[in-house]
């Protein structure tokens, strides 16, 4: 895959090359809904390429942040930068797949129809998709592990293939920044590993990439990074760093359970398909 | 041996008649598609009918009456978009009190006139047959415009109707789309008042799109099916009228109405029967496995 459109502002001139802005820079974001915050004062940065699993007990904000980084909800205080630049200032380039979609499913498309929409962004709304669009459409249907399904209705596949058809449609984004908000609930371990693939690969391409997870194993064995949230930043940093009985009491509270010295058992209720305690 | 489909043409009303109502098939049945996946059959409803305050208006002032009753839809439309753009109240809620108060005042303003009795039921059912070339131009016109607009914007209006957050991801003006469409809408309503009537014009908007959606597995396959749909419609129920000496609009609607239960029962994979058949086949082939996986 090539960049080249997504490397720069659209509309801005590029950058001065000296300084390589953090891809994604947060400083004191604030999220409320309606008076009540979600997310209170939150900063971070993560560097290009890196591929950060962010985790916290149901409720913790971890969907208000990716959608927060979307533009689908206005901060009440702080700044968003992408490229050192602020949100819709230019072609975002950020593809988010959103924990349920609140999608019509009965809607007469066929998995490529869905995965050829990833396409419209970049290519201008008036124009149909060219060979190189439907390669990709393509490629990210096989990344996917659903080429057999291409031209399947949507209506007529099963929870897991319809995760699959957005993550796909995501890749078809091309993105810089690839948001998942818990892709691997309710999946198997196929389109789990399917995902983990591509996150991989995405890794290589120096996609940066923030996962929300209720499988704090998978972040630490998987992620380089880990961003622990509950309603503030907890810990940001390595698996090593962040996982220690402090960050997860504190992350967790009562949920916590540090065993031994080092050794934490985290009793997350839900989701019900993984077992209580980790 | 063909003089049965030759005969009516000889009339000049009547040809004027089968163009107007053939256009209108088609546009009222494309349109309808976005009617029947979003959900919008009482929308369109409402809009027909809020358009009387205007036509109205239009009489009292010896004006063109379509071009009220586009400015009454207009007014309904925005005002339907602005209301509940601030989610305060419920799209259907706002649409059922400006639907209700529209409609009340064009029968206020309506009961204040003395001879609106022929003109009022051309109103409410159509009245095909009095169309004249400039009526013909200006559906030809206007509906050509909502025609080529649905067209250019296919993608945007695809996109938002299907998933919303994906629009504003991409940064698309979703509230002005969808404010658009709903004025492509009101265009269309007005366009159809002459050939089907306010009364009937949700049933052009619903049919043929619903009938399409039975058969057809992509959007424009659907499309395309429901203008085939809405045009052999008005053809077939425009003879019908002729030699039955029947209502045109309603026996258009009952054509289309016809068309819709033969593939509600006959349509491959939606279809009633099918689904028997093959629940039927399947119980027969693997009695006692698992079935059919849903
Ligand atoms: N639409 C909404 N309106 C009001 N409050 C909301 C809304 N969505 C979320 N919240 C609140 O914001 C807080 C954070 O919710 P969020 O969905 O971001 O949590 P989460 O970390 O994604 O949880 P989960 O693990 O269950 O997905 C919760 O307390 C929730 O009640
Ligand atoms: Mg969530």
């Amino acid at each position: 895959m090539t960049f080249t459109h997504c490397d720069q502002p659209a509309l801005d001139p590029p950058l001065a090359a000296f300084e390589e802005p953090a891809r994604l820079d947060l400083d004191r974001v604030s999220v409320a809904y309606g008076g009540r915050p979600a997310l209170t004062d939150v900063s971070f940065q993560v560097p290009h390429g890196e591929c950060v699993a962010v985790v916290g007990p149901n409720g913790a904000g971890k969907s208000t942040l990716f959608k927060a980084l979307v533009g689908l909800l206005p901060l009440s205080a702080g700044t968003i930068l992408i490229h050192g630049r602020p949100l819709g200032h230019h072609r975002d380039c950020v593809a988010y797949v959103p924990q349920r979609e609140d999608v019509d499913w009965s809607f007469p498309l066929t998995v490529s129809d869905v995965v050829v929409m990833g396409r419209y962004g970049r290519k201008g709304w008036l124009r149909g998709p060219t060979a190189h669009d439907r390669e990709i459409v393509h490629e990210a249907l096989r990344r996917m592990g659903i080429d057999a399904l291409a031209e399947r209705s949507i209506g007529e596949l099963s929870g897991g293939q319809q995760q699959r058809v957005f993550v796909a449609r995501a890749l078809a984004q091309e993105p810089h920044i690839l948001l998942m908000d818990e892709p691997f609930t309710g999946v198997d371990v196929t389109s789990r590993e399917a995902i983990l693939q591509v996150l991989d690969q995405l890794h290589q391409q120096q996609v940066t990439a923030m996962i929300s997870t209720h499988d704090l194993n998978l972040a630490a064995t998987r992620f380089e990074q880990v961003l622990v949230l509950n309603r503030r930043l907890i810990a940001y940093g390595s698996p090593a760093e962040v996982f220690t009985p402090d960050v997860l009491r504190t992350a967790f509270g009562g949920q916590a359970l540090v065993l031994r010295e080092g050794l934490v058992a985290i009793d997350q209720c839900c989701p019900p398909e993984q077992g209580g305690v980790h | 041996m063909t003089s049965w489909i030759t005969t009516p043409l000889s009339y000049g009303f009547m040809q004027r008649g089968l163009l107007a109502a053939v256009m209108v098939g088609v546009l009222c049945a494309v349109i309808g598609c976005y009617v029947v996946l979003r959900s919008m059959a009482f929308l369109g409803d409402a809009l027909a009918h809020s358009i009387l305050p205007g036509v109205a208006v239009a009489y009292l002032l010896e004006g063109n009456l379509l071009i009220g009753a586009l400015g009454a839809a207009l007014i309904v439309a925005l005002g339907i978009g602005l209301f509940s753009r601030h989610g305060v109240v419920k799209e259907d809620t706002a649409i059922g009190i400006i639907f209700a108060a529209a409609l009340s005042l064009g029968i206020v303003l309506i009961s204040t006139m003395h001879t609106y009795a022929v003109d009022l039921t051309h109103i409410l059912f159509g009245n095909v047959l009095g169309v004249s070339s400039y009526d013909l131009r200006l559906t030809a016109l206007l509906g050509g415009g909502v025609l080529a607009g649905l067209l250019i914007l296919y993608r945007p209006f695809l996109v938002v109707s299907f998933d919303p957050v994906l629009a504003s991801t991409l940064r698309l003006p979703e509230q002005l789309l969808r404010t658009l469409l709903l004025v492509l809408l009101a265009v269309t309503i007005v366009v159809s008042m002459q050939t089907v009537g306010v009364g009937l014009v949700a049933a052009m908007l619903v049919t043929p799109g619903a009938t399409a959606y039975l058969l057809a597995r992509r959007l424009p396959g659907m499309m395309g099916l429901a203008a085939l749909i809405g045009a052999l419609s008005s053809l077939c129920g425009l003879y019908l009228s002729f030699y039955l000496n029947v209502a045109s609009g309603a026996a258009i609607v009952l054509v289309a109405t016809a068309a819709f239960i033969v593939a509600y029962l006959f349509a491959p994979r939606r279809g009633l029967l099918w689904d028997r058949w093959r629940s039927q086949r399947s119980r027969t082939q693997t009695s006692g496995s698992a079935g059919v996986p849903d």
